[in-house]
């Protein structure tokens, strides 16, 4: 009977596990080492069918200048947004877990821009950046700054995605910080207040650490995010000007769809890849240096 | 007995076949089609009430035509839907798709069924200058429907306002510069409100392009689409042209100017003149609060623009039935008075000369002259950019364009550059 | 409280706060100005400015945005049903199992938070086009249907049973089954409403995705309507395309608006760790 048992319960968590399972490998592991293979090979064409090509893929994405462009937009894009979209939400958080008053209206305000989706988000932004009768500029010319080609300037269009980028996903990482803030038990700033503690130095030295677990998991929110979500080009900018606001992800869109060079774009998809591991890999890292679990 | 009730099934079975052969003759062929119209109220309507009329006077066709956004997102709706086996007879695409569906080996040529005399006769119809974007390697591959030419719009408003004449826009681009600089219009602290000139820079900024080039007396590829040209002399002249516009003679902002919300700008006067498709007519008549007028695009060397917008093609995977019904199809929408219709309701040009001589065409354009620019400009006309691998191609040269309009790179270094990359694709093809 | 420094302080402090909000909800009020007034305005904030309905009008014949609607309906629900029973049935298997390959298997499932199936669209498009899917409505849900996020909160929630409990349902006799149902799915109900609200929102709002995989206006979710809604080859009608937006996303603002607290808890608690 207890051997039955033995038997019987792998065999039942197997099968429970079995349908997830084939999806995920179908959908997500699969077509990672299928992606890989695929780099190897040309893209075959009417009359022309794939062949293995080596790493030639490789050493034409090198010589690639829009590869290079995309890569330093990705990572300019990267370092900007994270940063600034987690302090914003942090900074928000703070605000609404306090005394603050209309504290519901402004919850609300903080978090409008994570339900709605992005294509639809930036169709108004489009308007706004247009040059003259935008509002952006308008609100410039009643402050009498001249009036300035947001989207078609090389220096700014990345910019302008940027900010889109975080107004989008501040109020989307307030929630998980408010969650944490309110999870820290009274006591602890009870007592600070009887120790006659210090605000900052009491959020830096108690509030911080405290919140790592979730700093952590927005963190990585946040980097995925940045990699994942290229909507807005789409409706912006297209990547222009001059692949100045383009990123990869976008390019690898670009070159499979527009160009239907599969081969070529699998090659991008496994930098793509490679990037993302490493910074999953990177953030768990440096966290667990530093993560106090409750 | 039993020979019998043999005959009697054998009857029966001849009975079933009968009927089903009577049937499937009567059964109706469906025609799925994508197409790229723009967007607008009355226009997806005309095109519906097209199909409403030409399936009533074909009841055994059936026609779903699916819009599926603008000419870059139709051709990969197109292939994408090609590409999965599911049910596409004929789209209208981008007429410089042309050399990438040979290529994919998805479209079949209408020479090969468009065979009898009256249908050679049809063929021939059509404008020369719009067929140009048709033909490859001696056959034709697209049948003319939504076609175009840039224009100019003016403000008329504004050159009454400076002390130009309103019916005179500039023919040549000295004059387009110096009636520009008129128009442009600073306020007290010296920031521009508005602006002589537009031309759009971004979605299709290689049409733009070609104009002024083939102005300047050079083509940017060959009819064969496998040689490209970025890199002549009167090539580069014409980018640094363009450059200029907004840097030296100061008539157009620096930077890249937006395609989609360029006709607003118009509309509002933020720009007093715009280069822009003739497919926005109706929609800028339909929204201007002034009087505007329309004109050939000024000359340099010669006057020019290429043309522009989609054809019909008919897909290769289709059965000789399914293909004898799409091109009843193409024939109806192409008819005279139909071509007419449209272009009245859109401002596309019509694309058959006998479509300008229906009564409804020749009232429209008698009292609204603008409408027959498009096609005055045909004598002038030159295909569009169309090359193998048209994708790349075309964004190597957007993106050399828009390099040196945003001050990235110089005119000469731009297009060499973008030459190179090009010629590197096209070598395979020759 | 904490000594909250000086009041002064205090007040930069609300007012910071309510600038920031308005900033954010500055896009969001301004298209609905657009939406609501002609094209005339869309520059000119003139409080006079007639109000009409239109754009709205104009919005709803020009795209089938009902169809979108359905489409987006059908395609949140189900893949909500999928994800309930598969990762249910997958959390269950690493919360109450013992199984050799347990741990492997759950680092496997793990990648699927890091690489979602939106970052190999290449890959994914060929195999969805060799299951004849592309252009369904299922094809599009499909690939999300396992989801990693939904196995590891279902997977925390089950951890929480008490044991106790689960002891009890097996000294009456009942199967494995059982168990789940009548033990482990109640008690976490909390977090399958924050998880379906995540799901819901994050899938009405995808985009690249769906756009690659639907051809037609039979699977178009309304993300990709207003995507080439808002595209056409002659140029933009801000105020319709304002209209239709707001069309697009206010079952979303409105069920927010109204169930703002349930929604904040859901998204709160499905971040906990």
């Amino acid at each position: 009977m207890k051997l039955q048992r033995q038997i019987a319960g792998p065999v039942y968590a197997w099968l429970l596990l079995l349908p997830a399972a084939i999806l995920m490998v179908a959908f997500t592991h699969y077509p990672i080492v299928r992606g890989v293979i695929a780099s190897f090979f040309s893209t075959g064409r009417e009359g022309h069918p794939a062949k293995f090509i080596g790493l030639e893929n490789y050493s034409s994405m090198i010589a690639d200048p829009v590869f290079w462009q995309v890569l330093q937009n990705n990572a300019i894009y990267a370092l900007g947004v994270i940063p600034i979209s987690v302090s914003l939400a942090l900074f928000m958080a703070v605000c609404v877990n306090g005394r603050l008053p209309g504290r519901g209206i402004v919850r609300a305000a903080y978090f409008t821009p994570t339900i709605l989706p992005m294509i639809a988000v930036a169709n108004i932004w489009l308007f706004f950046y247009t040059p003259q009768i935008g509002l952006l500029d308008q609100i410039c010319g009643l402050f009498n700054i001249p009036s300035h080609n947001w989207l078609g300037d090389t220096r700014t269009a990345l910019g302008c995605m940027m900010v889109l980028a975080v107004w989008k996903d501040a109020g989307f990482f307030m929630i998980f910080f408010l969650a944490a803030l309110q999870g820290i038990p009274p006591e602890l700033e009870e007592a600070a207040l009887i120790e006659g503690t210090g605000r900052w130095y009491y959020f830096r030295r108690v509030t911080l650490p405290l919140l790592m677990p979730t700093m952590l998991f927005v963190l990585v929110n946040a980097t995925i995010n940045s990699f994942k979500l290229v909507d807005h080009i789409f409706i912006l900018t297209k990547g222009g000007p001059d692949n100045a606001s383009s990123l990869l992800l976008y390019y690898i869109y670009e070159v499979a769809f527009g160009f239907w060079d599969t081969a070529y774009a699998s090659t991008l998809t496994v930098v793509l890849l490679v990037i993302l591991c490493l910074a999953a890999i990177a953030q768990f890292r440096y966290m667990e240096k530093r993560v106090h679990y409750q | 007995m039993k020979k019998g009730f043999s005959k009697v099934l054998l009857s029966l079975f001849a009975l079933v076949f009968l009927l089903m052969g009577v049937t499937a003759a009567q059964a109706a062929v469906t025609l799925n089609m994508y197409y790229p119209v723009a967007v607008g109220g009355p226009i997806t309507k005309v095109i519906d009430d097209m199909i409403a009329d030409f399936e009533k006077a074909n009841p055994d066709i059936k026609v779903k035509a699916v819009y599926a956004g603008n000419y870059d997102d139709t051709r990969v709706k197109a292939l994408a839907a090609l590409k999965a086996n599911q049910p596409v007879q004929l789209s209208v695409l981008f007429s410089i798709d042309v050399f990438e569906l040979i290529d994919q080996g998805v479209i079949v040529p209408f020479d090969e069924f468009a065979t009898s005399a009256e249908d050679k006769k049809w063929l021939a119809s059509f404008y020369p200058a719009l067929m140009e974007n048709s033909k490859a390697k001696g056959k034709i591959w697209g049948i003319p429907f939504q076609r175009s030419t840039i224009v100019m719009y003016h403000n008329k408003d504004a050159f009454k306002e400076v002390g130009l004449d309103p019916n005179k826009p500039p023919t040549t681009w000295k004059d387009m510069v110096a009636v520009a600089q008129k128009l442009t219009k600073k306020d007290a602290s010296g920031n521009v409100t508005r602006w002589g000139l537009h031309i759009p820079s971004t979605g299709y900024a290689y049409w733009m392009f070609q104009a002024l080039c083939i102005q300047n007396g050079e083509a940017l590829m060959n009819l064969d689409g496998n040689r490209t040209y970025f890199d002549k002399p009167a090539v580069v002249d014409a980018m640094q042209f363009w450059r200029d516009l907004a840097v030296k003679h100061k008539v157009m902002p620096e930077g890249t100017i937006d395609w989609g919300t360029l006709r607003q700008k118009f509309l509002e006067g933020a720009t007093a003149m715009m280069w822009h498709t003739t497919g926005n007519l109706t929609a800028v008549r339909d929204g201007a609060k002034f009087d505007f007028g329309v004109s050939m695009l000024p000359a340099s060397k010669r006057l020019g623009s290429p043309t522009g917008g989609g054809n019909f093609y008919i897909f290769k995977s289709t059965s000789a039935e399914e293909r004898k019904a799409a091109l009843k199809l193409i024939k109806f929408m192409t008819e005279p008075e139909l071509t007419a219709k449209w272009s009245i309701a859109t401002g596309y040009t019509a694309t058959r000369a006998d479509a300008y001589e229906t009564d409804v065409l020749k009232k429209y354009v008698a009292e609204f002259p603008a409408a027959a620019v498009a096609r005055d400009q045909f004598k002038y006309a030159i295909a569009e950019f169309a090359t193998h691998e048209n994708a790349r191609n075309k964004k190597f040269l957007d993106d050399a364009i828009q390099s040196v309009l945003t001050g990235g790179k110089s005119a000469k270094d731009a297009l060499k550059g973008a030459q190179g990359q090009a010629e590197r694709v096209l070598k395979a093809y020759r | 409280m904490i000594n909250r420094g000086s009041d002064w302080m205090q007040k930069v402090e609300v007012l910071a706060a309510w600038l920031l909000a308005f900033l954010w909800a500055a896009p969001l009020l301004y298209a609905i100005w657009a939406a609501f007034h002609p094209m005339d305005f869309i520059s000119r904030f003139v409080l006079t400015a007639p109000l009409t309905l239109d754009n709205f009008r104009n919005a709803w014949k020009v795209a089938p945005f009902a169809r979108y609607f359905f489409n987006t309906f059908v395609l949140v629900s189900i893949t909500l049903v999928g994800q309930f029973i598969l990762c249910t049935m997958a959390a269950y298997a690493f919360a109450h199992f013992e199984f050799p390959g347990k741990e492997i298997t759950f680092l496997l499932v793990l990648v699927q938070i890091m690489i979602m199936p939106d970052v190999l669209i290449v890959q994914n498009y060929k195999t969805i086009s060799s299951l004849r899917l592309v252009d369904t409505i299922l094809g599009i849900g499909l690939p999300y249907m396992a989801s990693a996020f939904g196995i590891f909160l279902l997977r925390q929630a089950f951890k929480q049973v008490p044991k106790e409990l689960v002891e009890a349902a097996r000294v009456e006799g009942a199967g494995w089954l059982s168990v789940l149902w009548k033990v482990y799915i109640p008690l976490a109900k909390p977090t399958y409403v924050a998880y379906g609200l995540v799901s819901v929102s994050y899938h009405w709002n995808n985009f690249l995705w769906p756009v690659i995989i639907t051809n037609s206006t039979e699977t178009r979710p309304l993300t990709v309507g207003l995507s080439i809604f808002g595209a056409p080859e002659s140029g933009v009608n801000f105020s319709v395309i304002s209209a239709g937006t707001l069309l697009a996303v206010s079952p979303l603002l409105i069920a927010f608006l109204l169930f703002q607290r349930q929604f904040v808890q859901s998204f709160m608690r499905s971040g906990i760790k």
